[in-house]
């Protein structure tokens, strides 16, 4: 699933992406990485952050890729929920660069809610420049972030900020911090033309 | 004592420990002394950190790997698995397979003279339990020198010996390798069980477990609980895929004979086993499968039997085993999870059945080895 950043290289602490979710996670938390591909974000964040944490992957390959990272995996298909997982038993739970590729998008946020208290999200913007320059060129999107042909992409709901936030809005999650990334530089100014990719920490609306 | 070659041991011998003091069974009953036969592969390090208990299943014995000298075709039970350079890599560990106390293998059991009445125990020998089996395994433990195992493996009954050992000596192991286990069997699962041991029981020459007497062995009921297990170890599409609907003779016979390839495949299995293992042996362990229960005693709560355990879980499951289903592989997941253990779970697509498990398949023995590369020694 987490094919879009190269997810199968090994461990890269200088991957702007860790870096972001690791300053949002606090020391010694307990982090659930749901499509977690080889596990280097749960060594990361172990390393880095010293936090307990438990990847979820589907992928023969990749759960062996887990093992060889001595990270501890559940192998499991995240579109049938997370019930081997008790309610509000992590700080939180992140599902990077999988978001857009998730069948039932709404499920797994609602299940992100009910198992943790915070739920970390990141994705490839569609409304990135280049991205819409494409389309309007009469194209679908190939681009960094987004690698793969119209026929053979595993995205099957990309959206832009505007779409996440109101999905967000929507689905009784309430957006404590974002975050946009244009390769290495973080992107403040209109963000949802200039932002590559987006970083969303949320939780539960009260 | 071992000779190696590139992947293989070429020789490999048994050993016996004996036991005097007492040992209190969990149905009550106690052992004044008995004998464990095992076997052991690679070397002991100094720090004495590499030591790795392999439990066995049902019919199951302490001969894991390589070969006896005077036998080309004794290779061990989990010879794919175990051996230098295999997955679980005995020139980093040193391994130990024990044949359980109740065993026909060596250990003390059924067919074994009881010193008090210069006879075989028979049915008198006590009913064992896997609390019992972890028992006389730290026993053996005490006995080799090993304070703490580096890893407790075993698939399906010794996948449950791993959990058990977890539970009863959390501070003695660091890994557990819970391989097509359960935390308990079904109600399915207790019905095969039983039929299984009704055949032998009904068999005309079972004496009511005292057929060492009479000099006969109650070999048709042990054949036709073997065929039973057999069925249920395997999957439907492996039988169809190996046998089909096959003939032997190419025509019906319209008789009671051998017609199906499959029919001929299970008395072989059912001749065979009948002829190596021992009936009272093959009561006392399902019924050890039958009363395995961790929480029981916890109002049914795995998750509160799981609370003291500190090891770190592997937890494997075949997609076809559906004796041992992956459901049920879950469960005990699902509890290490609540108790925040250390876990992976991998569920492995096989074609199988149950005895998955004992089969050469790369991606099985590529996570085993991947796990057992990462336990520090």
């Amino acid at each position: 699933m987490k094919k879009s950043l190269g997810m199968n290289s090994s461990l890269n602490a200088a991957r702007p992406d860790f870096a972001l979710i690791a300053a949002w996670v606090k020391p010694g938390a307990k982090v659930l990485d749901l499509g977690c591909g080889d596990g280097s974000l749960i060594r990361f964040l172990r390393d880095s952050r010293g936090s307990r944490g438990y990847g979820v992957e589907i992928d023969d390959a990749n759960v062996l890729a887990c093992f060889n990272n001595g990270v501890n995996v559940i192998q499991s298909d995240l579109e049938s929920g997370l019930q081997s997982f008790e309610s509000g038993s992590f700080d939180y739970v992140v599902l990077s660069q999988t978001l857009q590729a998730v069948k039932n998008t709404e499920n797994i946020i609602k299940e992100m809610l009910r198992v943790s208290k915070e739920g970390i999200v990141s994705f490839p913007n569609f409304g990135y420049w280049k991205n819409r320059l494409q389309v309007l060129s009469g194209h679908m999107p190939v681009s960094e972030a987004l690698p793969y042909q119209w026929f053979d992409t595993p995205n099957i709901h990309n959206c832009t900020l505007g779409d996440f936030e109101e999905f967000c809005g929507q689905h009784g999650a309430r957006i404590l911090e974002r975050r946009v990334m244009s390769g290495n530089r973080q992107i403040t100014f209109m963000p949802n033309l200039l932002g590559m990719l987006a970083f969303y920490r949320f939780e539960q609306q009260k | 004592m071992l000779m190696q070659d590139s992947n293989s041991f070429s020789t490999v011998t048994p050993q016996v420990a004996r036991f005097d003091t007492p040992l209190h069974l969990k149905s009550g009953a106690v052992l004044d002394s008995y004998e464990l036969v095992y076997e052991t592969y690679g070397e002991l390090n100094a720090a004495r950190s590499n030591a790795v208990l392999v439990c066995h299943a049902l019919s199951g014995n302490h001969h894991l790997a390589g070969l006896y000298d005077d036998n080309p075709k004794s290779a061990g039970w989990w010879n794919n698995m175990i051996g230098p350079g295999k997955s679980i890599d005995t020139q980093k560990f040193f391994l130990i397979g024990v044949n359980n106390l109740g065993g026909c293998h060596g250990s003390t059991g059924p067919a074994s003279i009881d010193v008090r009445t210069g006879k075989c125990y028979g049915p008198n020998f006590p009913v064992v339990t896997v609390e019992d089996w972890v028992q006389t395994q730290v026993r053996l433990a005490d006995y080799l020198g090993i304070d703490q195992f580096a890893a407790v493996a075993g698939g399906s009954l010794g996948g449950m010996q791993a959990l058990q050992w977890t539970l009863d000596f959390p501070e003695r192991v660091r890994h557990a390798l819970v391989i097509a286990a359960a935390a308990k069997l079904t109600a399915q699962n207790i019905a095969f069980n039983d039929v299984a041991r009704q055949a032998i029981i009904t068999d005309p020459d079972f004496h009511g477990g005292d057929y060492y007497s009479h000099g006969v062995i109650p070999r048709r009921g042990l054949r036709l609980a073997r065929m039973l297990g057999h069925i249920t170890y395997l999957s439907d599409d492996s039988m169809a895929a190996k046998f089909g609907r096959e003939l032997r003779n190419g025509a019906l016979a319209f008789g009671y004979d051998v017609e199906f390839e499959i029919e001929s495949y299970l008395r072989y299995q059912g001749d065979k086993f009948a002829s190596q293992f021992d009936a009272n042996t093959y009561l006392l362990m399902t019924k050890a499968l039958d009363y395995f229960d961790p929480a029981f005693p916890h109002n049914n709560d795995l998750s509160a039997a799981f609370r003291f355990a500190r090891a770190n879980f592997l937890v494997l499951s075949f997609t076809t085993d559906w004796r041992f289903s992956p459901e049920r592989s879950r469960a005990i997941v699902r509890a290490l999870l609540d108790n925040e253990l250390n876990v992976s779970y991998a569920e492995i697509t096989s074609s199988h059945g149950h005895d998955s498990f004992l089969m050469e398949d790369r991606h099985y023995h590529r996570l085993v080895r991947a796990y057992m590369d990462n336990v520090v020694v």
